[in-house]
């Protein structure tokens, strides 16, 4: 372990450019991967939250569910859709970036749409009588709750980050972690430890931990400033 | 739908930068022994084209081929690379380099093989003393080559194996890993076993054999969309400068590979 | 004009039986009754947040959004400042020159030096009484109130009754559920008594308190509860 923390220490003072190049490409799949995720589940479990229609419960449970979606089987789903004998084979999106977005979006998506589901509907109960009273229906109210409960929405975005973060199945199939090209930090954590540099693979591992860690506690501090200035 | 097929078309924008590349399918073994990050540099330099390494075991990688997702592919099992020309899946295969597998055991010797050459002979001493033994069993190029010298031991490994044989469905590294954690034996390929760190009580126990010789091909792939620079990088490999920039490889001074080209 | 509001044989599940009353312009209309009468599934009926069970809800213009208006007894605000919530009403109406009516609205209730403060920190009272500027700022013709005071102590009690009288007397239509008896006497002018579901008695205020036609309404007023 004392190895480990010394590979982790001696890693990032060097500055190694394999080393910033993993970190940056690791945080640019899984943020982007968060930023979609979002950007289509937070409306999707507003409208989860607020709407009535035959087969809704069904839905949330089968939502609720996905959030347990094994990433290697994501990533197994992702290759064959994208895969040059698969249907969208044309777009050569196959072992780049851009796919390790795709398969890490489908993974978190369900997360932060059940997540944003549940806070929303337990916020409904307290809004909604009072925005009818004031004529906000149905879509605008949604968006409206929304909006207003968004720093602890953060939670569930955070749950989504942490998800893709941490995940090496699905960017490994999808993104054959290709040295310099596709490679991030989950699966060169995989590759040092089949190599054998348990030593390398842990010193990673507590960079990555580390990196999350400093995320975590900017949205905190945000969600924290936030609180003080909207009550 | 409107907004994901923008989102569709924003990453293949990002990925359009990133022209004259191939996909090249390869082992894990190749990959990790340290070859490639020595020899793709001087190519791309060269010529512009940046290789981009997927490394599988052999048999995902042929697959790999068949999918077309790959450009080209770089292995090591030679009736599984002319099945793979004869399917039509390949344009042709060119030899190019060898080196040698090597049984790995653990420094105590249960089965009593160690410093012999004589590959065959070790493998049915193994058995017959049911020693733990660790095979890939991941359709690779080395555990093709373990499964041939079965075959010729006499043995019918599917029929005959017991508690002692330890299929794993991984690489290389993870079967060296295994094997060091269990003190068993294992078929590896020489430049992982150099490149290898977490040797345990680990050694070499029979080098030398004839039939641990190791053969590499690569092949073009028929449906590859960028033939042109798929084909200039299977030409620069077989051409004196790749084989020259492969012979230079070494680790710890000792040469890994042996160009062999044209032979 | 959308008063007189005419209910016919409106009923709600097992909470109100079916009753018929019209509430017409003018006089303030104060509902009142013990805890579980069934006031506030009343009021909601009348503003529009419920469905009758059965029986008719109609006002005499067709078009009733915006001009009539409902305060509840625990006010919920977005989480922006003071000013800016009752701007959201605004603009949700589709209201011109809602930055000036939104300032107008606070000033009328005394909330022009707290209109940057969070909506969310100011007290009891404070949120109150932001709810009545911003239901007061669409200028409606009926403003319901649903026992606005019950969570209040009795300084900002006091405060939300000024503010009611101030609308009163500017003309607004108020109707108002309550169960306190100082309160009916205070801000009413006629009186609509519930009991267990039914209208039992309706009355200018004075005569109601000082002769009471019914005796569910006498033990009321005596501060006996019912029990049912």
């Amino acid at each position: 372990m004392g190895e480990a923390i010394c590979a982790a220490a001696a890693l990032v003072a060097s500055g190694d450019p394999a080393l910033v190049g993993i970190v940056a490409l690791s945080l640019l799949v899984s943020l982007s991967a968060v930023a979609l995720a979002t950007l289509l589940g937070l409306p999707l479990g507003a409208a989860l939250a607020v709407a009535r229609f035959p087969g809704r419960r069904p839905i949330i449970v089968l939502l609720n569910a996905l959030m347990g979606l094994p990433p290697v089987v994501v990533g197994l789903v992702v290759y064959l859709l994208l895969s040059r004998a698969g249907p969208l084979g044309d777009l050569g999106l196959l072992f780049t970036p851009g796919a390790m977005v795709i398969a890490q979006t489908i993974l978190i998506l369900p997360i932060i749409a059940a997540l944003c589901r549940q806070a929303v509907e337990d916020a409904w109960v307290e809004y909604q009588e009072q925005l009818r009273s004031l004529g906000v229906e149905g879509t605008r109210a949604a968006f409206t709750v929304l909006w207003d409960i968004r720093f602890s929405l953060l939670t569930a975005i955070l749950a989504g980050l942490g998800r893709a973060s941490a995940e090496v199945g699905a960017v490994m199939i999808v993104g054959g972690n290709i040295d310099g090209v596709t490679r991030v930090m989950t699966t060169a954590i995989a590759l040092e430890t089949s190599k054998g540099d348990l030593p390398l693979a842990l010193g990673l591992g507590l960079v990555l931990i580390a990196v999350v860690l400093a995320l975590n506690t900017a949205a905190f501090l945000v969600k924290e400033a936030a609180q003080r200035r909207y009550g | 739908m409107g907004l994901i097929r923008i989102i569709l078309l924003a990453c293949i924008a990002v990925n359009a930068h990133a022209q004259g590349y191939i996909t090249m399918a390869s082992t894990t073994s190749t990959e990790q022994s340290g070859l490639f990050k020595h020899l793709l540099p001087i190519f791309e330099k060269k010529t512009g084209i940046q290789v981009r390494v997927v490394a599988l075991g052999t048999g995902q990688a042929l697959d790999m081929g068949r999918r077309g997702d790959a450009d080209v592919v770089f292995v090591h099992a030679r009736p599984l690379e002319e099945k793979f020309v004869a399917e039509g899946h390949g344009v042709r295969r060119y030899e190019v380099m060898y080196n040698d597998f090597v049984l790995i055991g653990p420094k105590s010797d249960p089965a009593k093989v160690a410093g012999g050459n004589d590959a065959v002979r070790a493998f049915r001493t193994i058995f017959q003393k049911k020693a733990p033994f660790v095979s890939r069993g991941d359709r690779s190029g080395t555990h093709f080559a373990e499964l041939e010298l079965w075959k010729a031991a006499g043995i019918d490994i599917e029929r005959e194996k017991g508690a002692w044989y330890r299929e794993i469905g991984q690489g290389m590294g993870p079967a060296l890993n295994i094997a060091a954690g269990m003190n068993a034996y294992v078929l590896a390929d020489r430049g992982t076993w150099l490149s290898f760190k977490n040797r345990a009580d680990l050694v070499i126990a029979v080098e030398g054999d004839r039939r641990l010789f190791n053969q590499y091909g690569i092949i073009l792939v028929k449906g590859s969309a960028k033939r042109d620079r798929a084909q200039a990088f299977i030409d620069w490999v077989i051409s004196r400068e790749g084989q020259q920039a492969i012979a230079a490889y070494r680790i710890g001074g000792e040469q890994l590979f042996f160009p062999n080209a044209g032979s | 004009m959308i008063l007189p509001l005419k209910l016919e044989e409106v009923s709600f599940l097992q909470i109100l039986h079916p009753l018929s009353l019209q509430i017409e312009a003018g006089p303030s209309t104060i509902i009142l009754g013990a805890n579980g009468a069934g006031k506030s599934v009343l009021m909601r009926l009348m503003h529009g947040l419920l469905a009758p069970s059965s029986g008719k809800v109609s006002w005499s213009d067709a078009d009733v959004r915006r001009r009539q208006a409902m305060v509840f007894q625990r006010p919920v605000m977005l989480r922006r400042s003071a000013f800016q919530n009752v701007r959201f009403a605004l603009e949700v109406a589709g209201a011109a020159d809602a930055d000036r009516v939104a300032r107008e609205a606070l000033a009328e209730v005394g909330l022009s030096h707290l209109a940057h403060r969070p909506a969310r920190v100011l007290s009891g009272g404070e949120q109150q009484r932001l709810a009545l500027a911003r239901a007061w700022a669409l200028h409606p013709e009926v403003l319901f109130l649903d026992e606005p005071t019950a969570s209040l102590d009795p300084t900002a009690t006091r405060e939300i009754e000024a503010v009611i009288r101030a609308f009163d007397g500017a003309g607004t239509k108020i109707v108002m559920a309550t169960h306190n008896l100082g309160q009916a006497r205070r801000l009413g002018d006629e009186v609509i008594y519930l009991h267990q579901g039914r209208m039992v008695e309706r009355a200018p205020v004075e005569k109601f308190f000082a002769q009471p036609a019914t005796p569910e309404a006498a033990a009321f007023i005596k501060g006996e509860l019912p029990w049912v």
